[in-house]
């Protein structure tokens, strides 16, 4: 019998500290579904999504119960539409996300991603016509998602999706205006997207995966912290880093059992487990404040990246060993309003988008769910998107933007999302004006690190 | 064969908890095949390893049914299969 310490820690972990698999998703493959009559397409793919994912969230719910532990979300992702929807000539694929999103409720998951298109070297007119479908389907739908990858290591940043995806984020912050600009909150773009990423807003199918695979995304936030917290101010670092290692390691065990148990009942081959700490808006659930566990009074100030640094690479190390494939985003997440401690950081003045984004260099992903003002221009919102794709392309990692500029805001506002997507105080952007530089088009070329044959 | 699971059970002591934890389980067919208690604080803590192969219930009625079980005498009283356990912390 396993001894009753390690019993009661398991038990611990998921009763005071939050330690829950955050996210079941079924990527499923769409290829079959295209056709040249837009109709008989959507029917297509409502028919495989509800065949696939029947039984997604019954089987997540016995899991959950077998286990003990909780499963918080099931979700569905989809090879982009953009691929998809091309043959049908529409000059708009709304009608596609409406199948989609009639189809996740049918099969009753959280969230459906796949309304993307990956443009990071040029675009083809059916990917211009998902691009500008993107405001209009965020606002008639309520689960999809949708991201587009911009640039790449391989092949530099296409700044003409760049321009391109400024005014969309506004169009679409437009659009769902009377919901605080929702929409926004469902849309990424990405430099590095990766292809077996569960978690929202960002997942798709990618054309590489297989027909029906199960990726599973754990969290465990309030783990790390209260492992880190038991240390006590005195540990070094290197007892800090061996610490959060082997929680790491815990928490993507729980990650790959549930991963096994989901592929093998739901007869769907097994993906990848995502080694990601996603926070939640819940006390003691939060990243911002296993940093300050290290010794910083307040998330954003002064050895925030370095401390940012150890968590994410620790955490890497520990959970890969846990895990037969390990995939998706893996790391710390920093998505600000989904984060208490990070809510609570950028209301007292020491996390701006400025410390955020070096952040970004040195953990998964990048400027996630940060509510800015309405009146920030496209052009401002492109070039914060091309900064962070400059980041990931020279980096050679995924980063990525889910900004909000949420209409009639300013800053020292905050607006509720509700849910998992949490609270957003508005944050200043800078002052400066990019306009003549996101107006040159073209691409930037691909970087010297590209060239590894 | 064995089907394997941990029940944990715990809250203030008193006097009969195993008593009636052992009877709950044997009235659905669950085999207890080893228990460890402590006292921690005025909390009582007990683990059980169980064997539910011959239970003719659900796992999901089988945890709601101990949950129930422990309301009565005022304890948590959970059952996680043993596989998460064994997963966490056997490598």
């Amino acid at each position: 019998m396993i001894n009753q310490g390690e019993i009661l820690s398991t038990i611990q972990m998921i009763e005071n500290e939050n330690l829950d698999v955050r996210t079941i998703t079924m990527g499923i493959s769409l290829l079959d579904c295209i056709d040249t009559d837009i109709k008989k397409s959507c029917n297509k793919i409502i028919k495989k999504i509800t065949s696939c994912a029947k039984n997604l969230v019954k089987t997540g719910e016995d899991i959950e119960a077998d286990f003990g532990v909780p499963i918080v979300n099931k979700r569905i992702s989809v090879t982009p539409i953009s691929l998809i929807a091309g043959a049908c000539g529409a000059s708009s694929y709304v009608e596609y996300a409406k199948a989609l999103d009639f189809a996740a409720k049918e099969v009753g998951v959280n969230f459906l991603g796949g309304f993307s298109a990956l443009v990071e070297k040029g675009m083809t007119p059916s990917d211009k016509v998902l691009i500008n479908s993107i405001p209009e389907a965020l606002s008639h739908t309520s689960v999809v998602c949708s991201s587009v990858n911009i640039g790449s290591t391989k092949a530099g940043i296409n700044m003409d999706a760049v321009s391109i995806m400024g005014k969309i984020i506004k169009d679409t912050a437009q659009l769902t205006a009377e919901k605080n600009s929702i929409g926004c909150a469902k849309l990424v773009v990405f430099a590095n997207a990766v292809q077996d990423n569960p978690f929202m807003a960002g997942a798709f199918h990618g054309v590489g995966e297989g027909e029906c695979v199960i990726n599973v995304g754990v969290s465990g936030p309030g783990v790390v912290h209260a492992a880190v917290k038991r240390l006590g101010d005195n540990a070094s670092f290197d007892e800090v880093a061996e610490t959060i290692k082997k929680t790491a390691f815990k928490i993507t065990r729980v990650g790959q059992l549930v991963a096994q148990e989901a592929s093998k009942r739901l007869n769907a081959s097994f993906g990848i487990v995502d080694l990601s700490l996603a926070p939640t808006p819940a006390i003691g659930d939060s990243v911002a404040r296993i940093l300050e566990e290290m010794g910083l009074s307040n998330c954003g100030g002064h050895g925030t990246t370095a401390a940012l640094a150890l968590l994410n690479d620790a955490v890497k190390k520990g959970g890969v060993m846990a895990s037969s494939h390990v995939g998706g985003l893996s790391g710390a997440f920093i998505p600000v309003s989904e984060d208490e401690g990070m809510i609570e950081a950028v209301n007292n003045g020491s996390l701006s988008i400025d410390k955020l984004e070096a952040m970004t260099c040195v953990c998964s992903v990048g400027l996630d769910m940060i509510a800015v003002p309405g009146s920030t221009t496209a052009d401002t919102i492109s070039a914060i998107i091309a900064d962070e794709a400059a980041i990931g392309m020279i980096n050679s990692k995924t980063t990525a933007v889910r900004i909000i500029p949420v209409v009639g805001k300013s800053v020292g506002e905050s607006v509720e999302f509700g849910g998992l997507l949490g609270t957003a105080p508005i944050m200043p952007c800078n002052i400066g004006d990019a306009c003549k530089f996101i107006h040159r088009g073209g691409r930037i070329p691909a970087p010297i690190q590209s060239l590894k044959n | 064969m064995e089907k394997r699971a941990i029940v944990t059970v715990i809250g203030v002591d008193k006097v009969g908890i195993i008593a009636h934890v052992g009877n709950v389980l044997s009235d659905i067919d669950i085999n207890i095949l080893d228990i460890s208690q402590t006292v921690m604080q005025q909390y009582f803590t007990m683990i059980m390893l169980v064997d539910y192969n011959m239970c003719k219930k659900e796992f999901k009625e089988v945890k709601q049914y101990l949950a129930s079980a422990g309301e009565q005498i005022n304890m948590k009283i959970s059952i996680q299969q043993e596989a998460i356990f064994n997963a966490m912390h056997k490598i």
